[in-house]
């Protein structure tokens, strides 16, 4: 029975993802914390690391904003297990509620009410894609409420070019100051229209710490973007120091003549998240 | 803490809170300051001197609950009702992150109030001081995250003061020297 196993794997997955700090991301925090030389940093940077070990230990949320579980699914176009998913999903993020748990976060804007369960219309959100395969690796993140408050849409004159994307991202990083909780990871999406730049960015934030982009010249501005925030001094929590960022990710797309959209997404220090992969037979594993 | 201790903090202090707090967020906030207004007193009494900008992860426990996690939430959003409840409520700190505006940091200087700052996102860690779930009120009409708790915590910290009665504001601090900074990444860039 593929779905009940699935419904499972989805709600494991959501568990490690709310109680788990992926190593790559505790990694680079690990790495910060050896590089800031003001005790303030420090000491701020030693307060997530223990946070992080005492979520483990404790098989507690790290965060107790477990934001809108957000799902990203590449469908191989060839699984024959594609039809299970649409139910399986909420379902899981039914279930995890109650069980690992997660915050119902759920409010309806028109009434103010929470259903208390994470449900409601529009939710969870599931951004598909189709891939070439037989394989579906269903990507889920936790992403709280603090972080997405500042989330941007910039649309530049092309005549801006690459130095208006980088004067973008570092305004908006500053501007941002402590509210998304850094030391964030910078998702930044580049052409392709005014939604389809921040999907981009979006995506990017299920890439690990420390991945570049497979074309080069994206990842040598993934490097500069990086440097460049870091250089801005706001650092861990936005009270000073060396890490504003963890990363930079860069994802883009070509653009309209007329248009160079640029979509900023700053992902908390608690960046939450895991992948369940369904092979073509049935077989379940959260990777 | 007394009306002295509220009024010595400063700007770097870091502190450890035991005693009794509250939570409140977006809709606690507006539903104390509708009550402020009206001269009416809040549903739960003694209302703590301290209220604390989080919307807990909790769990029912036999009869009463258990928080798992509480870290603060962004306090800036906060602003408008804030020097209500710090005048109405006579709170002598806050405790969230990001910071507040101009009008809540004049509310601090003549209440002679403060805040202090908790790391975001450590929730696991700052739950594990919280000793005890007196009460949560408005649960049904603002959900788990909006209504306010009423805990009793033991050493809840490390906290940072971060805007104190004295017109000390550390954000402020690093504001301009992060946008001395940005200046120059600025010209760089071209």
């Amino acid at each position: 029975m593929v779905k009940p196993d699935l419904v499972s794997h989805l709600v494991s997955g959501l568990r490690v993802a709310a109680i788990r700090l992926p190593s790559d991301v505790a990694r680079a925090l690990a790495q910060a914390q050896a590089r800031e030389d003001t005790p303030r940093a420090q000491s701020e940077l030693a307060t997530v690391l223990a946070a992080v070990d005492v979520a483990c230990a404790g098989s507690v949320p790290l965060c107790q904003d477990t934001g809108i579980p957000t799902f990203f699914v590449e469908a191989g176009e060839r699984s024959p297990h594609l039809s299970l998913l649409r139910e399986a999903i909420p379902a899981a993020v039914h279930r995890a509620t109650r069980e690992v748990p997660l915050r119902p976060n759920s409010v309806d804007p028109f009434s103010g009410r929470n259903p208390d369960d994470n449900s409601g219309r529009g939710l969870p959100p599931i951004d598909w894609q189709l891939v070439p395969g037989d394989d579906v690796r269903i990507h889920l993140r936790l992403k709280g409420g603090g972080s997405d408050n500042v989330s941007a849409l910039c649309m530049l004159p092309p005549n801006a070019g690459l130095a208006g994307v980088k004067d973008a991202v570092v305004d908006h990083v500053v501007a941002s100051a402590g509210n998304p909780c850094p030391p964030t990871i910078v998702a930044v999406g580049i052409g392709g229209g005014s939604a389809l730049c921040l999907r981009l960015a979006e995506r990017t934030l299920w890439r690990a710490v420390g991945e570049r982009h497979p074309d080069a010249r994206a990842a040598a501005l993934e490097e500069e973007l990086l440097a460049l925030v870091n250089e801005t001094g706001l650092g861990p929590m936005g009270l000073g120091g060396r890490t504003t960022a963890l990363d930079v990710h860069v994802e883009y797309a070509f653009r309209h003549p007329a248009s160079l959209p640029v979509g900023i997404l700053l992902q908390c220090w608690a960046a939450r998240r895991a992948t369940v992969r369904v092979d073509r037979r049935g077989k379940v594993e959260v990777v | 803490m007394t009306d002295e201790e509220a009024r010595s903090l400063r700007v770097g202090d870091v502190l450890h809170v035991s005693g009794r707090l509250f939570t409140a967020r977006d809709s606690a906030h507006r539903l104390l300051a509708g009550l402020i207004e009206r001269g009416e007193r809040p549903p739960f009494e003694p209302v703590p001197d301290v209220v604390y900008h989080s919307g807990p992860l909790a769990v029912r426990e036999g009869t009463g609950w258990r928080v798992l996690s509480a870290g603060p939430t962004s306090s800036t959003r906060l602003d408008p009702f804030a020097p209500a409840l710090i005048a109405g409520l006579g709170l002598r700190l806050l405790i969230g992150k990001g910071g507040m505006g101009e009008r809540t940091e004049q509310a601090l200087e003549e209440c002679g109030a403060a805040y202090a700052h908790s790391t975001g996102g450590a929730g696991a860690l700052a739950a594990r001081a919280i000793t005890e779930v007196e009460g949560v009120f408005w649960l049904e009409e603002l959900g788990m995250p909006e209504a306010v708790w009423l805990l009793r915590v033991r050493r809840f910290g490390p906290l940072l003061v971060a805007i104190d009665s004295a017109g000390g504001n550390l954000y402020r601090e690093v504001a301009q020297q992060v946008e001395t900074q940005r200046r120059a990444i600025t010209e760089r860039i071209g």
